[in-house]
């Protein structure tokens, strides 16, 4: 059902553009307000679902550790995954964000004969990477579109992306990758019942959503041609704050570009805001150190407490008439 | 706030990054490209007009020159029956750069604006111009 209702949105946002360009004549409105309004609820819904993570205290440490803590000199500690100093915690930062380390840890657990038994799988993981790296290789080839002159890595990248010269427009190789592995994301839901029965619409939606993105991409690029230049006249208005409509641009365009939009507006409200998560994940980002330093808990009130020299010197006449034995005499 | 001046320097650099093409482009007026085709050949011509119709030829050239160049280099078919039933030499540099002298004002124009590199001129020799 989850996976029913989202594709039916998406295909809804997609009729939405499309009938407000080709019946209303909405260009203004999907060309111009709606990518604007889309942007600043990306970035101010960006900064304010972090700005209130940063509020929740991380009183103790709680890293998951996967190899052997820092403990006698002999003992020899595995300083990525088990990290005790800053530095540790760090590099295990850079390779979960850059190359999702947690993922490439994926289990499978599996009965055989009878016996439980689990065994690495690592599709999950390089479906993932696959589809992070393409997603990311292409926002920076659109920079194309929003800046002028054009800066000379995007044309580095957009010509390492086309070296397979295979076609004019040349094809770019990333653009396929990431509609197979957003596909593959999609299956795995389909088709693991496990996975299945966790997945909800928010699991459904972005990925329908950035399949129809990148379809669409395609569709431009390869197959009806859209017009690049009256394309690049819109985006370098919207970029230098002067917002003007060319004249002629296919509807797929505005098809294309309300799907981003949608995307972005949706972006601080879902399980997308992992790009901002993911350095903010306790679990990943902090050393184990709870044996080396003590760490206060930042919302202790303080305590009054008193120390047995204190006692001592309330009660010692009374104890040694006691004859019970004191520290100090 | 919790670890703050990390959390917000994390910000800076994301705002930074995310707005970079907002700021570098504030207050430019972008000049939409024209590609020019007042070459001496093309004046010299009664009836203006392209291999193939200009809508066709500004979405489709791209299609058109890398069909040539398989016709061409791969079949050995250098003629090119267009849909007016016109026959053309399949060549880039005899046919269309005959025309379209003007590489700089012509193809350039529109590629540069649009970041596109086409590889025509790593195997072929690009025309001399003088500059302007």
């Amino acid at each position: 059902m989850g996976a029913l209702f989202s594709f039916v949105m998406v295909i809804l946002l997609v009729l939405l553009a499309y009938a407000g360009i080709k019946a209303a004549n909405l260009q203004i409105f999907f060309g111009v307000v709606i990518p604007y309004a889309a942007i600043l609820t990306f970035l101010l819904g960006f900064v304010y679902r972090m700005l209130k993570w940063s509020t929740s205290p991380v009183p103790f440490r709680i890293p998951t550790t996967c190899g052997q803590q820092k403990s006698l000199p002999w003992v020899k500690q595995n300083k990525i995954e088990n990290p005790s100093t800053a530095l540790g915690a760090t590099v295990r930062m850079i390779l979960e964000v850059f190359l999702f380390r947690s993922l490439f840890r994926n289990t499978k657990a599996e009965l055989r004969d009878g016996r439980l038994g689990y065994g690495s799988s690592k599709w999950l993981w390089l479906g993932s990477l696959a589809f992070h790296v393409s997603f990311f290789t292409i926002s920076f080839r659109h920079l194309r579109l929003f800046l002028q002159p054009v800066p000379s890595p995007v044309h580095f990248v957009e010509t390492l992306d086309g070296f397979l010269q295979i076609g004019a427009p040349t094809f770019l190789i990333t653009g396929s990758i990431l509609l197979l592995a957003a596909l593959f994301l999609l299956l795995r839901r389909f088709l693991l019942p496990t996975i299945r029965y966790i997945s909800l619409p928010a699991d459904y939606f972005p990925l329908f959503l950035i399949i129809a993105i990148a379809s669409t991409g395609i569709l431009m690029r390869y197959f009806l041609k859209i017009d690049v230049v009256s394309v690049k006249e819109l985006t370098m208005g919207l970029v230098s704050l002067n917002p003007m409509i060319p004249e002629k641009i296919d509807v797929i365009f505005y098809i294309h570009l309300f799907l981003i939009s949608v995307l972005l507006a949706y972006f601080p409200f879902s399980k997308l805001m992992h790009m901002g998560g993911v350095f903010l994940s306790p679990t990943r980002n902090l050393s184990n150190n709870n044996r080396m330093v003590r760490h206060i808990n930042p919302w202790n009130y303080p305590v009054k407490a008193r120390t047995y020299e204190e006692y001592e010197d309330e009660f010692r006449e009374k104890m040694k008439n006691a004859g019970i034995p004191v520290e100090k005499e | 706030m919790y670890n703050g001046w990390k959390i917000l320097l994390g910000l800076i650099i994301f705002l930074a990054v995310a707005t970079f093409p907002f700021y570098s482009n504030i207050g430019k007026a972008t000049v939409k490209p024209e590609p020019k085709i007042d070459t001496p050949v093309i004046n010299e011509l009664k009836e203006k007009k392209c291999v193939e119709s200009k809508e066709f030829m500004k979405a489709e050239h791209m299609q058109l020159l890398n069909d040539w160049r398989d016709s061409a280099v791969r079949d050995g078919n250098r003629i090119y029956v267009a849909q007016d039933g016109e026959k053309y030499t399949i060549s880039l540099q005899n046919t269309c750069m005959k025309c379209h002298s003007n590489k700089k004002e012509f193809c350039d124009k529109c590629h540069n604006y649009a970041g596109a590199k086409p590889y025509c001129w790593d195997c072929h020799i690009a025309p001399k111009e003088a500059k302007k």
